[in-house]
């Protein structure tokens, strides 16, 4: 109890000191979870249908962990956000992006990796949950920077 | 620490495409580093909020972005602003070639 009153505390100061711009959401359970399915868990997309109409364009072997180029389509109509999931890292949950009326759900970026992994891509729409894997092979694992 | 960013949109294919660069070392907190992350990517479309990201500590060094906007037109303001763990904010703002 006392624990639990702490945290709070410590959390409304952390809220209080932090300027007004600083009020964006980050989902700190969800990108805490150490395992793929607390981090989907995390997000409200727990046993996502798989789907291939999410395209995930990545290396089949990157060379380099550090940077891992990751470029995702979603062609499931009404996709309003995008997760990607790295199945091997200490924390998988590596981004989340939620799209609104004037964007496509497209994303291009930069991961690091640990190890070779599968890439998991979430795609909401509709309040469905759809999924798509593709293992990337990592020759030097880039998660000391 | 953290730095400049660049951006360029352009109009193709009836849309816009958005590459934005940013300057941060995105630190993992392993190895005797500290966390130090950007947490918030936000896009802007003339002024209207179309893409929200919550990104962690996995995005590379120095973050790279492409992203793809509806519509769009020479002329058009395009606004990317980045959030971090310790508060530190930066945006650019940038016309639509």
């Amino acid at each position: 109890m006392n624990r639990l009153r702490r945290t709070l505390l410590g959390a409304l100061a952390a809220w209080l000191a932090k300027p007004l711009a600083a009020l964006a959401a980050w989902n700190e359970s969800a990108f805490g979870a150490k395992t793929p399915q607390d981090a989907l868990k995390g997000i409200g997309a727990a046993n996502p249908a798989p789907s291939k109409e999410i395209v995930i364009d990545a290396p089949q072997i990157a060379e380099n962990g550090a940077v891992v180029p990751i470029e995702i389509t979603s062609n499931i109509p009404g996709t309003s956000s995008i997760a990607v999931v790295l199945e091997k890292n200490p924390f998988p949950l590596a981004a989340k992006f939620d799209f609104g009326e004037g964007a496509l759900p497209y994303v291009k970026l930069n991961v690091k990796m640990a190890e070779t992994a599968d890439v998991r891509v979430v795609a909401s729409a509709g309040g469905r949950h759809y999924a798509a894997t593709r293992e990337i092979k990592v020759t030097i694992g880039g998660c000391g920077g | 620490m953290a730095g400049p960013m660049k951006m360029r949109a352009t109009v193709a294919g009836g849309n816009t495409d958005v590459r934005v660069l940013m300057t941060h070392p995105m630190t993992t907190g392993q190895g005797g580093q500290a966390l130090y992350f950007i947490q918030n990517v936000t896009v802007k479309h003339n002024g209207r909020t179309v893409i929200e990201s919550e990104i962690s500590q996995a995005v590379s060094r120095n973050p790279v972005f492409s992203f793809r906007l509806k519509g769009g037109a020479k002329g058009d303001t395009i606004e990317v602003s980045w959030l971090d763990n310790k508060g530190e904010t930066n945006k650019i703002e940038a016309a639509v070639a």
